[in-house]
């Protein structure tokens, strides 16, 4: 049986349902037991089921794809004077070789900024939430809050894609095509995106007493 | 354990944060937002709107959306030859070229999470302004809480702007209707989001429900 913090709802029985969010009543403090809510009729369990297993899973893949998402290119033009392929990063240096700088900026914080940010700050909540660390709690929720606010926007390169790969259709002149990279991108963004939402951010505080609490 | 029916329909004040699952009490008439003492989750928010003005929001946004996907976005001119696209273009454009996956992306996150989400909001609204509930509500609250950060229309309207910055080098660019009902879609659905009361649906449930 888990032991839950003695001022956590669940070490009183009372477990939060995700979807109506009523305070219900536990059945059975064995993991993986679930009970309904009353209200709405959803599954409640006192936290979410196999969190840190299916968060690894999908953060593990987002890993595997972060390499070709960023090596491959993302982007194919043919012109006159021949084909051109881009990644990610080489469409940040064209952005600011042409002088838009504050849209390079933009562009490098959510394509390459951001998916890695995301990918090292999950592999940094899974490990201290493995190892029970007591270390900063209200700071990594903090941090976890923010992982889930910015995760589409790392999307942003899958659609400047799909524009111009609609747009500079000009048979003769130029025409882009979409490359392999933009597909391990989108990859990226949803896998982490997944991973960020089967993550329970309440495992941060459960080897939380409530003595440590007045010192964090 | 047994499970307690008593308590279960309750407006009690307590609550559990669902960050922390700290045990607390929330105040009893709430005007603002509430925080969790521990670890700040939002755990109340101030009053939203109430149904009526969320569907009449919904509706406006509805409109603005049917604008932004059947209207050019952007429009490309270089010696004479123009072309133009919408969103709904772009996936039929990568579906052409064998990128199916990249496709469904932009399709789902663009257009159909989106369009589901408001449909699903006004499928809801409208029953309960008259007094009904709608039937599946539980079933559709939670649809609606899974689609949300999977909608992603204010993302697309920066990577509009990307790409006309990108392609202002090439070629004569020509923003369209779509782009400007895009402006209008992100502001209407931010504000029908940040004011959109959860918590006061539910509540009008189960109101409806026990009269029922």
């Amino acid at each position: 049986m888990p032991r839950y913090p003695l001022n956590s709802a669940a070490a009183r029985g009372w477990w939060h349902c995700h979807a109506c969010g009523l305070l219900c009543r536990g059945v059975d403090e064995r993991p993986g037991t679930a009970a309904v809510c009353p209200r709405c009729g959803a599954e409640v369990r006192a936290r979410k089921k196999r969190s840190v297993e299916y968060a690894w899973a999908f953060l593990l893949a987002a890993i595997i794809c972060y390499l070709p998402a960023n090596l491959l290119p993302i982007m194919e033009t043919v012109m006159l004077s021949g084909t051109q392929s881009d990644t990610i990063m080489s469409g940040v240096v064209f952005l600011w070789q042409s002088g838009s700088w504050p849209l390079a900026l933009v562009v490098f914080i959510a394509s390459v900024l951001v998916p890695l940010l995301k990918i090292l700050a999950m592999l940094l909540l899974l490990v201290t939430v493995q190892c029970r660390s007591r270390w900063a709690p209200r700071q990594r929720t903090r941090l976890y809050r923010l992982l889930e606010a910015i995760g589409p926007w790392s999307m942003l390169d899958i659609y400047v894609v799909a524009l111009l790969v609609s747009l500079v259709q000009l048979q003769s002149l130029a025409s882009i095509k979409a490359g392999p990279g933009a597909m391990a991108f989108g990859a990226v963004v949803v896998l982490t995106m997944l991973s960020a939402m089967c993550f329970d951010p309440r495992l941060i505080w459960d080897p939380i007493e409530v003595n440590d609490d007045r010192q964090a | 354990m047994m499970s307690n029916r008593k308590n279960s329909t309750h407006h009690h004040a307590k609550t559990a944060c669902h960050e922390c699952d700290l045990l607390q009490v929330l105040p009893v008439a709430v005007t603002q937002n509430v925080v969790c003492c521990r670890c700040g989750a939002l755990l109340h928010r101030a009053p939203g709107d109430q149904p009526q003005t969320s569907l009449a929001l919904v509706l406006a946004t509805l409109f603005v959306f049917a604008l932004a996907n059947v209207f050019p976005v952007v429009g490309l001119e270089v010696g004479g030859v123009r072309t133009a696209t919408t969103l709904l273009g772009t996936v039929s454009q990568l579906m052409h070229q064998d990128m199916l996956p990249v496709a469904m992306l932009v399709l789902f996150t663009g257009v159909l999470l989106p369009g589901i989400e408001l449909l699903a909001l006004l499928y809801l609204l409208l029953p309960l302004t008259l007094g009904r509930v709608p039937h599946g509500f539980p079933r559709v609250m939670r649809a609606i809480q899974m689609l949300h950060p999977w909608g992603m229309v204010e993302v697309f309207l920066l990577g509009v702007l990307v790409s006309l910055v990108k392609l202002a080098h090439l070629a004569q660019v020509h923003p369209g209707i779509g782009l400007w009902s895009f402006f209008v879609l992100i502001v209407l659905l931010a504000t029908s989001a940040s004011r959109f009361d959860a918590a006061l649906l539910w509540e009008r449930y189960e109101a409806c429900r026990a009269i029922r």
